[in-house]
């Protein structure tokens, strides 16, 4: 292959980085007003009274808007396909407000300033109410969230209101009971999960204008330009076919940007007053009002037997979804459908619990999605299952993990908020990857630990993780390609770039099917007016998908290539050779550069063009070995990472150095949830982590040393053998860092993130038990 | 105020509030690689130089920089080039929204300190946050960045 | 922060009327975090043009004006050749390059911030500020001022010694504020130790220096008592960094280290 697999730089670095102006705020009107949100400062309450005539007359206030200016209209947020699998539970504006930075009003000014000046003016009586914090006991609790007779779900995922329940699920494989009866060593651990942030660097912001031709145009940064656009139509009740969206670049995303935000108030801004406006969150509304991971609760049970057959999984799990309950059912399912089947061996499995609404931020899509939480429970309590059968826990994962060729009943049973699809693993590398990183970590030298003295230990620790490559039968994907003259392409595509690359990997597959070079693919990404459909950037479907609907797309044109120059030439399709430059026949040729300045200016004159769409039939797994070598001060409990290694894989990487980037992202991202990013409420409820100040993304300064290879693989569904890579690099992390601290200290860390305090604290607890 | 600022080499003079920032003083007159992140001095994405010295434009007063020159990567063009061409060979682009800053802080780093360790230059970067590359691959472009000019 | 008036001072006795005009009226360092401040500041003046802009070094002591930037002091060479260098060892410690290039010594210590990285080893060595009506004072004595009166911090004054010192901050990553900062000195044989971010203001142990200072010899056992007598003058608390027996936790072990330190 010549331009897939090849690290190239992407095609957007280098005018990024000079300044060029690109994202969505540089892309607002400079006349745009300015829209502002009064928050909440009561985690729950009923707006009695509300009076914005003061407010209203302020100079420069062109609106105020409350709940009184929308029709009761429950949607969700989530930015899904249709139908969702989350509950339509919010309004734009309500008359309750379910968390502390809730949205309250809202106020369009000429200036910031004034805007914020406007907001202090609106006068608000609030009923307080009594909130439900503790999401342990929100199941059933006499307070409810949610008693608005207008919400409901699409189709049924366990939503139940009265019950503070916004999804249930429950799945069981065999009789679990029995299995762990029968087995020979159980154990049973209690693992909780924060609500980490996303932390993408540019805050979520928008921007409206009503365009010439009496359209509402909109920049946004979002993943999911379509389902934006549906959103707002059905919110607002405004014409699907009068919205434009445009995603210009993105500054990170991370399942942040999956959601709908400022859009729905500044599409009424602009609706009402005709004029354009913009909003970009501040941090702390990122932070407060925008939403962040599930933070769950997972009781987890494993059999075995004595010699080290993994038998049966039991796990009982609550997940708070927060004021709302976007991806309430598809984030808790992924907890267990893309983590459970790692070990397909076991007779029996039994998933179930509770997805619960209480009065904090909402939670919603981030990297990993459920998958991490599900990977440090399971990969945690497996360590400490090996460590009661005194089984080295790299030969436990060898004997009963999934290998190549192999199913799990679990793919058919668990989907994405509905039944799965039966799956064979038709690329699984697993075994390379623990092979291989137990190699690179000097696991035979270094497990469970080494004494460096001067109160340090070294310690290694690991885990292995899967995930998937798309929603299979939901996901869709188009890309349309262009031929001009002089014998270059446009590459249309509505899917989402939002930094990790995918109009560079894209134009790489549209390259290698057209067999051109990189600099002739012109790719335009995400604009609902000119390019085609795609789901958007989530559920680490852009390269498996769309790249796959990108393949066809640059088969098809080839062959319309080929097809013309038989015409050219007069002869069959098939004695036509085309090397992607010239086109050849016995005695005659023509460059492809001469054949489309033909096709436009002199003879059988035509557009070339062609849209492709694929939908996926499955969501083949990409997957990884996560190695941790840690350095620990007993003393203090301060840990420094000194490597983390990861072998994944992915099937082909389409950009080798791509691909790399989205891993290690992906594993520091998951080294901050599993260390650093600590999310602390107040008692009344106050998120207390609202800035970066307080709530500590990792440096450059903890990182010391990755190490990511790939395994070989090739998926024959992906284009190219590929399969997915955006997020499987989150997984592994806080199993790995803490297992990799039970080998070190032995100390088992069962609450996320693992301080430094909590590792000292619990040495004390375990040196007054042992004197 | 009328503040009297030298903007990449032009005299500009702004018309500024008391408490404006210069964050917004600067994008308001379309300098669009400086960009909004955290508000507080957190993040680094904002930076400027002052006078040549890194700073975060979140953070400095408007009034602050009058009688000063400031320098953003649309004064440094050729050197963000420079930086790219590594960062495109090492796979350290992602989104983008950290690169202008980092660049210039960059070059900031290399003004005071000649032949940095890998020590030195997480030292000096730390303010520069990245939530997408996990900095690995950053820290082996600006390496080879360095390496290259000397 | 919102500010109504920006008053550019020329002489420090034009800043000082101008900040007493109005009880609303302030001092502006570098400006880093007005953002966290509700305030309504009628006039924010600013020092940039009355001469507080130096590090000098005389015989017996170094002299830092208000007005210079923690990016400059942490730079200085004189100093980082004095005290095993903790005091730059500190300021490196905070944030990032790009804020210590705003921040100023005036508005670091005039704050009197329970975080600061800054005042635990300053406090370590021998360090008076002078104000301009005041005049000059130990930097203990001015940590301990309750009067709010309105006065300027013109400099700190930071005398030569010869002294070990050891200087750790305990923190989650590169940018976090303390958990803990510990300074510990050893100055012609005299000890001192400090303790900041407890969450409190740095403060002396002075039992614990008391104790040390009347040690002939320093054994292991005594560095270990020091430092037991230390945890249990001081006042330690809970915040959202750390809870209270965790920094008595890391006191311990960090003075301990720190006198190991001094005294190798």
């Amino acid at each position: 292959m010549k331009v897939v697999n090849q690290a190239l730089p992407s095609i957007d670095g280098k005018g990024l980085m000079m300044g060029k102006k690109a994202y969505t705020d540089d892309l607002a009107e400079p006349n745009s007003l300015i829209v502002k949100v009064l928050r909440s400062p009561h985690p729950y309450a009923k707006i009695v009274k509300i009076d914005t005539s003061k407010a209203e007359a302020l100079e420069g206030v062109e609106l105020v808007l409350t709940y009184k200016d929308f029709e009761r209209r429950p949607f969700t947020r989530a930015g899904q396909g249709y139908p969702e699998p989350s509950p339509h539970d919010k309004f734009v504006l309500d008359n309750y407000v379910r968390y502390i930075g809730d949205e309250a009003a809202a106020v369009a000014a000429l200036t910031e300033k004034i805007a914020i000046k406007a907001l202090k003016l609106i006068d608000i009586e609030y009923e307080v109410l009594e909130p439900v914090l503790d999401f342990e006991t929100a199941f059933e609790n006499e307070v409810l969230v949610h008693m608005e007779p207008e919400i409901h779900e699409m189709f049924p995922i366990g939503f139940n209101p009265k019950k503070n329940l916004a999804a249930s699920y429950h799945m069981h494989v065999g009789d679990v009971s029995k299995s762990l009866e029968e087995s020979e060593v159980v154990i049973e651990q209690s693992f909780y999960t924060q609500a980490q942030a996303h932390v993408m660097l540019e805050p979520h912001n928008v921007n409206a204008r009503m365009d010439y031709q009496g359209r509402l145009m909109i920049y946004s940064s979002t993943q999911t330009p379509i389902h934006i656009r549906r959103i707002i139509s059905q919110a607002l009740d405004y014409p699907l076919s009068k919205i434009r969206i445009i995603k210009p670049r993105v500054g990170g995303g991370f399942g942040g940007k999956q959601a709908i935000h400022g859009e729905l108030l500044v599409s009424t801004v602009t609706i009402k007053t005709g004029k354009p406006s913009k909003m970009i969150y501040t941090r702390k509304e990122v932070f407060e009002s925008s939403y962040s991971r599930h933070p769950m609760r997972f009781d987890i049970k494993l059999g075995a037997t004595k010699d080290g057959v993994l038998k049966a999984i039991d796990c009982f799990v609550i997940s708070d979804t927060g004021a709302y309950g976007e991806h309430a059912l598809t984030v808790f399912m992924v907890a267990a459908a893309k983590v459970f089947p790692l070990y397909n061996k076991v007779d029996s499995v039994r998933f179930h619990g509770n997805v619960v609404y209480t009065n904090h931020t909402p939670a919603g899509a981030y990297r990993g999605y459920g998958a991490v939480q599900g990977n440090f429970a399971l990969e945690s309590s497996i360590d400490m299952l090996c460590h009661k059968l005194n089984i080295d826990p790299v030969k436990f994962r060898q004997k009963n993990m999934i290998r190549e060729t192999e199913t799990s009943p679990i793919f058919k049973i668990m989907g994405e908020g509905t039944e799965g699809i039966e799956m064979f693993m038709e690329s699984c590398k697993l075994e390379y990857c623990v092979k291989r990183g137990a190699e690179l970590v000097k696991w035979k030298e270094l497990f469970p630990r080494k004494e460096l003295g001067n109160s340090k230990v070294k310690g290694v620790g690991m885990a292995i993780a899967m995930q998937g490559s798309g929603i299979p039968y939901i996901d869709m994907a188009a890309a349309t390609i262009k031929l001009n003259d002089d014998g270059f392409y446009n590459l249309l595509i509505g899917a989402t770039d939002i930094g990790q690359g995918s109009d560079t990997i894209l134009a790489q597959i549209a390259a290698e099917a057209l067999g051109t070079t990189l600099d002739k693919v012109i790719v335009y990404s995400s604009d609902t007016d000119l390019t085609p459909y795609d789901t958007g950037a989530y559920a680490s479907s852009t390269t498996y998908v769309s790249g796959n609907a990108v393949l066809k797309a640059g088969k098809e044109m080839r062959q319309l290539i080929i097809d013309e120059a038989a015409k050219v030439f007069d002869v069959k399709v098939e004695d036509i050779e085309y090397d992607g430059v010239v086109l050849k026949t016995k005695d005659k040729e023509i460059t492809l550069k001469d054949l489309s300045n033909r096709l436009f200016y002199n003879e059988d004159q035509k557009q070339l063009q062609v849209t492709s769409s694929y939908y996926g039939t499955k969501s083949p797994p990409p997957f990884m070995a996560g190695f941790v070598e840690i350095d620990v001060d007993k003393e203090t409990g301060e840990v420094d990472i000194i490597d983390y290694i990861s072998i994944v894989d992915c099937g082909t990487t389409i950009n080798p150095m791509l691909a790399r980037g989205q891993v290690e992202g992906g594993i520091v991202q998951g080294i901050g949830m599993a260390m650093y990013e600590e999310v602390l409420y107040t008692k009344k409820g106050k998120l207390v982590t609202n800035d970066l100040m307080n709530y500590r993304i990792p440096t450059r300064r903890e990182i010391h040393k990755l190490t990511t290879e790939f395994a070989d693989s090739y998926e024959k569904s992906g284009p190219y053998g590929a399969k997915s890579v955006g997020e499987i690099g989150i997984d592994t992390p806080p199993a790995a860092l803490a297992n990799a601290v039970y080998n070190a200290v032995g100390v088992r860390i069962t609450t996320l993130p693992i301080t430094a305090e909590k590792i000292l604290m619990a040495i004390k607890e375990k040196e007054k038990g042992e004197n | 105020m009328k503040v009297k600022i030298i903007v990449n080499g032009y005299k500009k003079v702004y018309d500024v509030a008391p408490d404006e920032y210069l964050l917004d003083t600067l994008r308001a007159d379309n300098f669009y690689s400086i960009k909004r992140g955290c508000d507080n001095s957190s993040c680094g994405v904002c930076t400027v130089l002052l006078d040549g010295k890194a700073v975060q434009s979140c953070t400095l007063l408007s009034v602050k920089a009058d009688g000063h020159e400031i320098t953003t990567i649309e004064g440094y063009q050729e050197e963000a080039k420079k930086l790219s061409e590594h960062f495109g060979h090492q796979g350290a682009d992602q989104c983008g929204y950290c690169n202008s800053s980092l660049a210039l802080t960059v070059h900031a780093m290399k003004t005071e300190i000649k032949n940095p360790t890998n020590e030195d230059i997480k030292e000096y970067l730390v303010g520069n946050l990245c939530r997408c590359t996990g900095y690995e691959a950053q820290h082996r472009a600006i390496k080879l960045c360095l390496e290259d000019e000397e | 922060m919102e500010i109504v008036n920006y008053f550019k001072a020329k002489t420090i006795e034009e800043a000082y009327q101008k900040l007493n005009e109005d009880p609303s009226n302030l001092i502006i360092g570098g400006g880093a975090w007005l953002r966290l401040s509700s305030k309504i500041v009628n006039t924010a003046i600013d020092l940039e043009h009355v001469g507080l802009n130096q590090i000098k070094e005389t015989k017996n002591s170094i002299e830092i004006d208000a007005y210079v930037t923690l990016r400059e002091v942490e730079k200085n060479e004189a100093l980082a050749n004095l005290f095993s260098s903790i005091i730059n060892k500190g300021i490196s410690g905070i944030m990032g390059v790009a804020l210590r290039n705003l921040v100023t010594v005036g508005g670091s210590i005039f704050g009197k911030y329970s975080f600061s990285d800054f005042i635990t080893p300053l406090l370590a060595v021998n360090t008076e500020v002078e104000m301009y009506k005041a005049g000059r004072m130990a930097l203990e004595d001015f940590l301990k001022l309750r009067t709010r009166e309105k006065d300027i911090l013109l400099k700190i004054i930071i005398k030569k010694e010869k002294v070990l010192g050891y200087y750790y901050k305990m923190k989650k990553t590169g940018l976090d504020f303390a958990v803990i900062n510990v300074g510990v000195t050893k100055t012609n044989g005299y000890y001192k130790i400090v303790v900041g971010a407890r969450p409190s203001l740095a403060a002396y142990a002075t039992s614990a220096m008391e104790y040390i200072n009347n040690q002939k010899v320093i054994t292991p056992k005594v560095i270990e008592d020091t430092a037991q007598i230390v945890v249990e003058e001081l006042k330690f608390g809970t915040n959202s960094k750390a809870s209270k027996e965790y920094r008595i936790e890391l006191t311990k072990v960090y003075v301990k280290r720190g006198l190991k330190e001094v005294t190798k």
